[in-house]
């Protein structure tokens, strides 16, 4: 079968319960579609733990265009504000302007300071300050780094810097940074809060891993009603099949929701990864899954047919 | 004594431990500060009595019958959250349009806006619960899709575990934190006595960990490495032990893999209820006594 050239899409790979195998799937099926004669992108929005780039010791760094600097690394900045003592008239307009707590006052001894670790860097304390006294500085959020695995196929890091109060900047400038063009799989941070739904909202189909137990059951269903409100395609991996119970099949059924694939539970499998190895070049058949799981969610992208209508 | 449970990258078997780490004492006080993913009541169906709305900030909202569509607040936000937007597809006409998923809630918006054309309105969907179950009291919280993920939810539920555990002098309060090294993991680790941060020997367990100690050292609180499902990849354990060894960080033990510690979970049990022989609970009760008698 030729290859369908130019095909565009944006895959994320995510799941409720961490440590279910999103980094697994996010891994392999990059490596496999670096097979077809695409543009591939991976990008690793796990700003917080980003492990995709140990699967990819081959991978080269290799720089960002013009826009993002042309370095092999960006930084992600936020601005925060800096308080000149001398023209401050501690009036409180600025702290209670700020939403997050981010300025401390105390008007009877005259001291005023900013908690650069609460801060958003959203403006509203220069904004409110009547005095001129605020002037903004700018912190690091952390990196976004670009790397080469091949000819067409390239990695995108975010990784927040430890002890930042959210990693929703970095992975949206991460994702910025990846563009609209070609296959582009978005390897999700954990949970369904705020960085969840920054990576999932660009995505056009999103991969959930899950694994069949209580826990992973009780997080599927969370991440499942959260993308139902936002109207997304999607459907399940279970990853460790055959090590927990069968809940996880018959809410499947009864969701219909699609089954992309399984992925058994066996100690080959969980000493590869552990080894930072890719299941794909070790085990081809996987390699023909991953395609197949692919081009199933491809067409359905594309010729509309989504399994996840009633 | 509080102890927190944590574990940098997921799925290492941080609430198993947890919920093992409960059940192993006459009586505790349980928190579960995993907001984003509460699962401990589960396996101990707790009683609750008690039920606390807590607001993750707000989001805004534009009033068509006011907004003049001057643009003014679209120049002031700086979370990209308000867009000029077409109405309809092709259409040429294009209004202020806020993007709920950005909308941070800071307010400015609401501020800057000539004609108050702009409400703020509560983010209320998250609770905190607490109740009691088999082995004393619980406390967790349950933060709503899509909100932010703050630490604030955190220090409630923590504040209210503190609470329960003075008023009804019970020595203990097992945490079960968060994945990652965001704000809700320190607001679970801040103050504790002990961490227990749970690894697997995995290269990115091994990374992660070293992300979890680089926010840990930070803390006063005694932090101990636990590696689970060891025998997994002998040779990567054998280099965490190492890392800690090197680095001076005490280490707890480590714990075999065990089919059993999930079948466990299935049963709605912790393992120390479950199999209370089997050689994975022998191991856990050790490390337990380990930590809880450290000086």
């Amino acid at each position: 079968m030729p290859a369908i050239i130019n095909q565009k899409i944006k895959i994320a790979v995510a799941s409720g319960k961490g440590g279910t195998g999103k980094t697994l799937i996010s891994t392999n099926l990059f490596h496999t579609l670096t097979q077809l004669d695409e543009t591939v992108l991976l990008v690793d929005c796990d700003a917080e733990e980003p492990d995709d780039l140990l699967f990819f010791k081959e991978a080269l760094v290799a720089p960002f265009d013009n826009h993002y600097g042309g370095k092999e690394q960006y930084e992600v900045k936020q601005s925060v504000p800096v308080i000149d003592q001398s023209n401050c008239i501690y009036c409180g307009r600025c702290r209670d302007y700020c939403s997050y707590n981010a300025i401390f006052l105390l008007e009877g001894i005259k001291t005023i300071r900013v908690i650069e670790d609460l801060c958003h860097g959203c403006g509203a304390c220069s904004y409110a300050c009547q005095s001129d006294a605020i002037t903004t500085k700018e912190r690091s959020l952390g990196v976004i780094s670009r790397f080469i695995t091949g000819d067409n196929s390239s990695i995108i890091e975010a990784r927040g810097k430890v002890g930042v109060y959210s990693p929703v900047p970095v992975i949206k400038t991460a994702i910025k940074a990846a563009g609209e063009d070609g296959i582009v799989i978005l390897d999700s941070p954990p949970g369904t809060s705020c960085p969840f739904i920054q990576t999932v909202a660009t995505a056009d189909f999103v991969i959930l891993v899950t694994e069949p137990t209580p826990f992973g059951l009780s997080d599927l269903k969370q991440s499942v009603e959260t993308l139902k409100t936002m109207n997304k395609s999607y459907g399940v991996i279970i990853n460790r099949a055959g090590m927990g119970d069968d809940k996880v099949y018959s809410y499947l059924i009864q969701e219909q929701i699609p089954l992309l694939m399984e992925i058994p539970f066996n100690r080959e499998i969980a000493s590869l990864y552990s080894k930072g190895e890719l299941l794909v070049k070790h085990k081809p058949q996987w390699r023909a899954l991953f395609m197949e799981m692919y081009k199933t969610i491809y067409s359905k992208h594309k010729y509309g047919n989504s399994s996840n209508q009633r | 004594m509080e102890i927190a449970v944590i574990s940098g990258k997921g799925g290492t078997g941080k609430s198993s431990i947890s919920a093992a780490f409960a059940t192993l004492q006459e009586k505790v006080v349980l928190a579960d500060c995993d907001v984003d993913a509460a699962n401990l009541y589960l396996i101990f169906d707790p009683v609750n009595d008690y039920e606390q709305v807590y607001i993750a900030g707000q989001k805004a909202s534009i009033d068509y019958e006011l907004c003049t569509n001057c643009g003014l607040c679209v120049d002031y936000c700086s979370f990209d959250a308000i867009l000029l937007k077409a109405t309809e597809q092709g259409s040429d006409y294009k209004r202020v349009t806020i993007d709920e998923i950005s909308c941070d809630g800071c307010k400015l918006c609401s501020r800057v806006c000539p004609v108050n054309a702009i409400k703020m309105t509560d983010n209320d969907k998250s609770r905190m619960y607490s109740g009691t179950f088999r082995n004393g009291y619980m406390v967790y919280g349950r933060l709503a899709p899509g909100e932010e993920n703050s630490g604030k939810l955190v220090n409630i539920v923590r504040d209210k575990a503190k609470e329960i555990s003075e008023k009804h002098k019970i020595e203990i309060t097992v945490i079960d934190g968060p994945p990652g090294i965001g704000c809700s993991v320190i607001s679970s680790v801040t103050g504790t006595d002990t961490i227990v941060i749970v690894t697997e020997p995995t290269i990115s367990g091994l990374h992660d960990l070293k992300r979890t100690v680089e926010l840990t050292s930070r803390f006063n609180s005694t932090s101990w490495v636990l590696i689970n499902k060891y025998d997994l990849n002998r040779e990567i354990s054998e280099q965490i032990e190492e890392y800690c060894s090197q680095n001076k960080i005490l280490f707890a033990g480590k714990l075999s893999f065990d089919r059993v510690v999930v079948e466990a979970m299935v049963s709605c049990k912790s393992v120390i209820e479950y199999a209370p022989d089997s050689g994975v609970s022998k191991e856990i009760s050790h490390i337990w006594e380990k930590i809880t008698h450290y000086k």
